[in-house]
């Protein structure tokens, strides 16, 4: 105890005073809610009428509620889409624009524009480009005379859409890091391995995707977060339908809590998917890193 | 790179542009055409006219919402700047016992996902009786924990030599850090400024959970409820036409400010 208060003496005291926003600011806005939130998953609440303790209920439910297992396993959907694609996409142009060429920085700044861009607005214009009647995507479809595809009707097609959509808004932010990455690979690795005879496959497997681990690593996790973050693009596009088939976690947990107003479960459900969302960033972490 | 390849960089950067740049080009050319004409892939037509946009400044408020975005945004911008400099000053220059710990906690707090405390967040904007007020808009966003850590950051590498001669002044910690830090901090302030401007600017989840009243809504939000909200009417042009206007403020910053916009976007490699 003496020894504290001896560090706390020799202490530079504005230290406690500039750091002070940051201390409110964090027992109000960080540890009472995360404090709050695990008080609140053991009750059932709206808010409005008294608290009610129901214990593990609210695990209970959960874990037989098929609309969560729905949404948990259309946001892997999303994943699988979203990922891969990402980071091909992202790769593939990164690697155009790390080349010697002139107007770089004018398509480096047209890929990023959706990016800046509010989700709002690429929803809405999307949700025109995907119209099965008369969306800009059917209408070049069917003048190569292929027949329309059912982008946000269908339940198959509704989430792999808003995919697809997703990887065009965000793509111009990872041909960044990407390109990033690439810049940092020192170039006597090529030269060294074009003198030993590598081909140009080669050099890609075995000098730029290893060096490009870690830029892999963020793109796999930003894109992980996004994908349980996705809100906005089912709650303008679809709803959720058809048939909830794009009911995403954020999506769910916001119609529990201001539709139904169970402020109770839908805390549960926000415990459960950041409990999820840090399993699997940390699974992706240890596969990423062993390959 | 013979000049073949290089043909075929040029085509395919072309192609991936006009993959980006077309459908907003689309977007904008639709707002002008009446109804009929949208469902077309060409550009042009005879008859643009203003007809959407008339209709989505009949229908909703929406220089009001606009006026309210700016407004919080920019509180949002200025008070992340603010304060996070001056905690990001305390952490990279101060030696107090308590620092590492609460360095600790800001890495800490960095990992959690926001659906954990959304909520109980929530919820307490009821309690403070913030909710339909800017209060609930602004005061959360105020600190940027990012912000502290980039702040943090780039004072790590001011010469210790401009403080000692500062303090031999007589200045005191608030203005060696407004006085000194500040006019070396432009990259650093504008990374944090843009970031947080962007966050506050493009969120809407958040508004829509707090705000319900029409004169409070933030421009993305106005724009959401008024095409889910059934105010649209399902007219396809005007829907396009809130989008546009919602659009047109931040691409125009950011034509000018591209650069910038770019490389503080890239730090967020570095969150993690």
């Amino acid at each position: 105890m003496r020894h504290f208060i001896k560090e706390i003496k020799s202490s530079e005291k504005s230290g406690y005073l500039m750091s002070m926003p940051y201390v409110v600011y964090f027992c109000i806005f960080v540890a009472f809610p995360l404090a709050f939130s695990f008080f609140l998953i053991f009750h059932k609440w709206n808010i409005v009428t008294p608290m009610e303790w129901v214990g593990l209920r609210n695990f209970n439910r959960l874990f037989h509620d098929i609309q969560f297992i729905k949404s948990i396993r259309n946001t892997l959907v999303f994943l699988a889409i979203h990922i891969p694609l990402q980071i091909s996409i992202a790769l593939f142009f990164a690697m155009q624009l790390n080349k010697k060429i002139i107007f770089r920085g004018f398509f480096r700044a047209l890929f990023f524009l959706p990016v800046i861009v509010s989700g709002v607005v690429i929803t809405i214009l999307w949700e025109q480009l995907y119209s099965y009647e008369t969306g800009l995507l059917n209408l070049i479809i069917t003048r190569f005379g292929f027949a329309r595809i059912p982008w946000i009707n269908s339940p198959e097609w509704a989430m792999p859409s808003i995919a697809i959509m997703a990887t065009w808004k965000n793509v111009g932010l990872y041909i960044i890091l990407f390109l990033v990455g690439l810049q940092g690979i020192p170039r006597y690795l090529y030269e060294a391995a074009e003198i030993d005879g590598a081909k140009p496959v080669q050099r890609f497997f075995y000098i730029t995707i290893p060096a490009l681990n870690n830029t892999m690593l963020l793109v796999i996790i930003l894109s992980t977060i996004g994908g349980f973050s996705l809100f906005i693009e089912p709650f303008v596009m679809t709803g959720g339908g058809p048939m909830n088939s794009t009911l995403s976690a954020m999506l769910y947990i916001y119609n529990q809590a201001f539709y139904f107003g169970h402020m109770g479960y839908a805390a549960t459900l926000g415990f459960f998917f950041a409990f999820i969302i840090l399993v699997v960033i940390l699974i992706q972490k240890k596969v990423v890193e062993r390959e | 790179m013979d000049k073949k390849s290089s043909i075929w960089v040029y085509i395919t950067l072309a192609f991936g542009g006009l993959a980006f740049a077309y459908p907003f080009l689309w977007m904008l050319s639709a707002t002008f055409k009446p109804e009929m004409e949208i469902a077309e892939i060409g550009l042009m037509s005879g008859n643009f006219n203003l007809d959407n946009y008339r209709a989505v400044f009949n229908k909703i408020p929406i220089g009001r919402a606009l006026l309210n975005s700016i407004f919080v945004s920019s509180c949002v911008t200025f008070s992340a700047v603010l304060f996070g400099s001056i905690v990001g000053y305390a952490l990279a220059r101060l030696r107090f016992f308590g620092r590492d710990l609460i360095m600790g906690v800001i890495l800490f707090t960095m990992v959690i996902p926001f659906q954990i405390t959304l909520i109980p967040m929530y919820i307490l904007m009821v309690k403070f009786g913030w909710v339909d007020t800017y209060m609930s808009l602004i005061v959360p966003g105020m600190i940027s924990t990012f912000g502290i850590l980039l702040f943090r950051q780039f004072f790590l590498d001011i010469p210790q030599d401009l403080i000692d001669a500062a303090r031999i002044d007589g200045c005191s910690d608030l203005a060696i850090l407004f006085r000194i830090f500040f006019p070396l901090s432009k990259p650093v302030m504008i990374t944090v400024g843009i970031l947080s401007f962007m966050g506050s600017w493009n969120d809407v989840l958040w508004p829509l959970i707090v705000v319900r009243v029409r004169e409070l809504m933030t421009m993305p939000q106005m724009v959401t409820l008024f095409k889910v909200g059934g105010q649209a009417e399902s007219q396809i042009g005007s829907q396009l036409a809130a989008a546009a206007l919602l659009a047109v403020p931040i691409v125009i910053v950011y034509t000018f400010f591209q650069r910038y916009f770019i490389e503080s976007m890239a730090t967020t490699g570095l969150k993690n």
